[in-house]
């Protein structure tokens, strides 16, 4: 097969890596890129995407079977509602279909070279990309890695059968009677709460005292809650230990040693994200490494000259937005442009109910920095929107510096709030301060009043509470 | 080569030592015949030491603040005849180069043999006026303020901290190749905005005239010298020494208001106008003559009070270089216009700098007085080593009671402080009751 020589190669069309090439094939770059599966990496297939697809399935059908029941309060009547999860599942498939060939679309578009095939380090300089048609050989004066990561395995309870990944859980036929789910973290109670649902019987277990534990406590309270009256239980400070003996549910350990037997048909486990570093060649350039993580530098430049990495496979936040940064100025640099890394803040969002964001530093962040704060909160139950739309809990909260009231980190929780995270992310990277918040105005009736109102309650004059 | 020793003069009577409290000159100036080399000051008074001879300094013989004895040598010069061989052509080295020699010193050769010497420094330091001793020694002088310099040479940011900027400015000066934290930002919380990219591009990495409010990180040494020295210790030793108690006492001067505003009417034209001051000296004046434990000077070394019959009034005064008391002597003896001129007289010595030391010393009570600033009242600190210190406050229209209604009145404060180791409270008040009642009807002042 006649080898491609190009400027530019990119291993992995997840976010990072399409994002990447696609500014790259604009400012001209020869640019070509290789992909396994499908483009779109974890985040449009099996990741943010049909999660979220599942999840809005999930809150509709939830609604439904609320009107149905007698604690229903707006009047709206429905009669034995149901789900045909299969064509659920069908649906999702298709706006991820959808969203493959728009992507393969603007690589094409942006004049990127699309190769599909398992990619491979020969040397610094030229890859092997194992297609249907045989070995195509790449030569690139540059080479991203966007290679991504994957769900971590436990070594006692492999994915299989029962046992399955977030990637099988969006795909599954049918909607588990009794879904176990090992990892609190935000994967494990996003799925769980979309299966709970769903009429699934979800238990989450947790090996850490809460769950969510990357997020202060005051910000997953109001999930908690959510999670008791969805009827998921939590077990938090328990150890997975494997499946029963008769594969009927997961073992657990409890801190007392205690065993016990979650009856189960899945058992779902979301106990991290790895990155993959194996299976394209590390060896063959010998990169070197943080942690598990390819190292890179402000300008994502690994320890090689003329190899790249971003997103995922360097590092945490792994976040397909963070990714996608990195792809963007990846580019521009290999295009000859002057770039580095001087992002104030990655907004991180948990899709759970309600969902959480978070940009910037948390309170006890900002502490352990040194910094002198200033905090204000403003809770949802004093929001006009959010009574009309009966998602009253939750709260904005912002923290500033107290010398000059810098914003610093702004969380909140509550229904929809992920997209408030816009203006959220906004103020912090353009340096706002609390009078900056306080003084624009918020449209009424919306929930993000209960950003400016959280920025007043700082500045000590908040209106509504 | 010639050197020419200048000593410390004899600056005034007694006068053992004084102490340095300005250098107009350092080594390698050239100075002129009657170029103001330096500024000594004895008790309160500065003189100025003038060069007798012309050349260049060679050696200065104290530090600012050091105190010298009458007689030691202070600076050297040297006044070679090889630049007034080369320049004004005479065939020996003289001590005492004729002026014309020294007119026609060109600036070349000088500035070949002396290049530590700034030749234009030297012209403004020779005609500066030495009435106040300059807190800034050397830095102030010569270009050295490098301390407040360095200081704005970069932009205010503390260490570590991130450049503050929106996204799209900081992609402007990436693309410029540069690093933000070498640019002042003048918006809020020091943000980096558009303008100061454009000032930097504009003007280099220098500050660009800050906004906001910044913080001011400068520290500057003020070496405490000569009067504010003399001050400090004066106030010191009278605070540490004295237990001072302080009276506040209202006095109605309307009667005394009227009085003055006729008397200022009707006076002659070679009299000053006149002021409160004056009653309140003659008040004083009669007062003592039945208090004379008032008018005193304790000196508590020795254990024994000083009575003094003369009313000696120091009259704090307030002079671009600080605190001084010029004394009204025999106030006793002055009738009201008489301590009206001289206190006119005193107060214009000590602002101009020309109050001798006896005309600064040897009070025997004082009056302090902030004039139209006033105040409401004040804890005056005694002029150790007397007793008591009188202090004026500003006359204001306050309402007062006149047993059936409020009525306006002129009303004035005297906020006085005794020392309460010799007198009594009692005494003070007694003190200052009675000036009170002379104050109010002013006639019982002149009533012999």
């Amino acid at each position: 097969m006649k080898e491609i020589s190009c400027k530019l190669a990119v291993i992995g069309a997840g976010p990072g890596g399409y994002i990447c090439a696609i500014r790259a094939g604009q400012l001209g770059v020869d640019t070509v890129i290789i992909e396994a599966v499908k483009a779109g990496g974890t985040c449009l297939n099996v990741g943010c995407i049909p999660s979220k697809a599942i999840i809005h399935a999930a809150d509709e059908f939830f609604a439904a079977t609320h009107f149905a029941s007698d604690k229903a309060t707006l009047g709206i009547k429905v009669s034995d509602p149901s789900i045909d999860f299969a064509k659920t599942i069908a649906w999702k498939d298709g706006i991820v279909g959808r969203m493959n060939s728009g992507v393969a679309g603007l690589l094409k578009k942006a004049g990127v070279k699309a190769v599909v095939g398992r990619a491979r380090f020969r040397d610094g300089k030229t890859l092997e990309v194992d297609t249907e048609t045989g070995i195509q050989v790449i030569r690139a004066e540059t080479i991203v890695i966007a290679t991504g990561s994957a769900p971590v395995e436990l070594p006692f309870m492999p994915f299989g059968g029962k046992v399955i990944s977030s990637t099988e859980a969006l795909s599954l036929r049918e909607v588990p009677k009794a879904l176990a789910v090992v990892g609190g973290g935000y994967i494990g109670l996003e799925l769980g709460t979309a299966f709970a649902k769903l009429g699934s019987k979800v238990t989450v277990v947790e090996a850490l005292p809460r769950i969510l534990p990357l997020y202060d406590a005051d910000l997953t309270r109001p999930v908690q809650k959510r999670l008791d009256e969805l009827g998921v239980t939590v077990m938090t400070d328990v150890k997975a230990k494997g499946l029963s003996s008769d594969g009927s549910g997961l073992v657990i350990e409890r801190s007392d040693e205690s065993l016990q037997t979650i009856p189960a048909d899945k058992v779902l486990v979301t106990v991290g994200r790895k990155p993959v570093t194996s299976g394209w060649g590390l060896d063959e350039i010998d990169l070197d490494k943080s942690g598990p993580f390819i190292r890179v530098d402000d300008q994502c430049r690994t320890s090689m000259r003329g190899i790249y990495a971003i997103g995922d496979v360097t590092g945490e936040p792994m976040l397909a937005h963070r990714a996608m940064a990195q792809g963007e100025m990846v580019a521009e640099i290999i295009a000859g442009k002057r770039r580095s890394w001087d992002k104030r803040a990655i907004p991180a969002v948990c899709f759970t109910d309600p969902e959480i964001v978070s940009v910037g530093l948390s309170p006890d962040e900002a502490k352990r920095a040194g910094i002198e704060t200033k905090i204000g909160l403003f809770p949802f139950a004093a929001n006009g929107r959010a009574m009309t739309l009966q998602n009253e809990g939750g709260f904005v909260r912002v923290i500033v510096r107290a010398d000059n009231h810098l914003v610093l980190g702004i969380q909140g929780v509550g229904a929809g709030i992920s997209e408030l995270s816009a203006a959220f992310s906004l103020a912090i990277e353009m340096g706002a301060r609390l009078e900056d918040i306080a003084g624009t105005i918020h449209a009424h009736p919306t929930q993000s009043e209960g950003f400016q109102e959280a920025a007043l309650k700082a500045l000590g004059h908040a209106l509504h509470i | 080569m010639a050197e020419f020793i200048i000593k410390m003069p004899d600056v005034g009577e007694g006068v053992a030592e004084a102490e340095l409290v300005e250098w107009h000159v350092k080594i390698g100036d050239i100075v002129r015949e009657d170029a103001i080399l330096a500024a000594v000051m004895t008790d309160k008074a500065t003189v100025e030491i003038p060069s007798p001879v012309e050349g260049t300094i060679s050696w200065l013989g104290a530090e600012i603040g050091d105190t010298v004895a009458v007689g030691s040598p202070i600076v050297k010069i040297d006044v070679s005849g090889e630049v007034a061989v080369e320049a004004g052509g005479a065939d020996t080295p003289t001590p005492n180069p004729s002026p014309q020699g020294g007119g026609e010193l060109s600036v070349g050769p000088v500035a070949a043999e002396a290049p530590s010497a700034p030749a234009p420094s030297k012209a403004e330091t020779a005609t500066a006026k030495t009435e106040s001793p300059s807190p800034l020694w050397g830095g102030a002088r010569g270009g050295g303020n490098t301390l407040s310099a360095s200081a704005n040479a970069s932009a205010h940011r503390p260490e570590g901290e991130r450049p503050l900027a929106s996204p799209a400015v900081r992609l402007r000066a990436k693309e410029a190749g540069i690093d933000l934290r070498r640019v002042h930002g003048s918006g809020p919380a020091g943000r980096i905005t558009h303008d100061d990219l454009d000032q930097f591009f504009a003007r280099g990495p220098q500050q660009s005239a800050p906004a906001g409010k910044q913080p001011d990180m400068s520290v500057e040494e003020i070496k405490v010298v000569g009067l504010r020295r003399k001050i400090a210790e004066k106030m010191a030793r009278s605070k540490q020494r004295i237990p001072h108690i302080t009276y506040v006492e209202e006095v109605n001067v309307d009667a005394l208001e009227d009085l003055r505003a006729r008397l200022n009417a009707e006076k002659r034209a070679d009299r000053p106008r006149l002021t409160i001051l004056p009653f309140l000296m003659r008040a004083m004046v009669k007062t003592i003559a039945e208090q004379p434990q008032i008018n005193a000077l304790y000196d508590d070394d020795a254990g024994i009070i000083h009575r003094h019959g003369g009313v000696h009034i120091g009259i704090a005064a307030q002079t671009p270089s600080g605190l001084v008391v010029p004394v009204v002597r025999h106030a006793e003896a002055r009738d009201l216009w008489d301590c009206a001129v001289e206190v006119n007289r005193l107060a214009d010595a000590a602002k101009s700098g020309t109050a001798t030391r006896e005309e600064l010393s040897g009070s025997t009570i004082t009056i302090t007085s902030l004039g139209a600033m006033g105040g409401v009242a004040t804890t005056p600190v005694i002029n150790y080593p007397e007793v008591a210190i009188i202090g004026v406050n500003k006359i204001m229209v306050r309402p007062v009671w006149d047993g059936a209604q409020f009525v306006p009145a002129k009303m004035m404060n005297l906020s006085s402080s005794f020392d309460h180791r010799v007198i009594d409270g009692w005494d003070a008040a007694v003190f200052i009751q009675r000036i009170k009642a002379l104050l109010e009807t002013p006639a019982l002042i002149f009533v012999e």
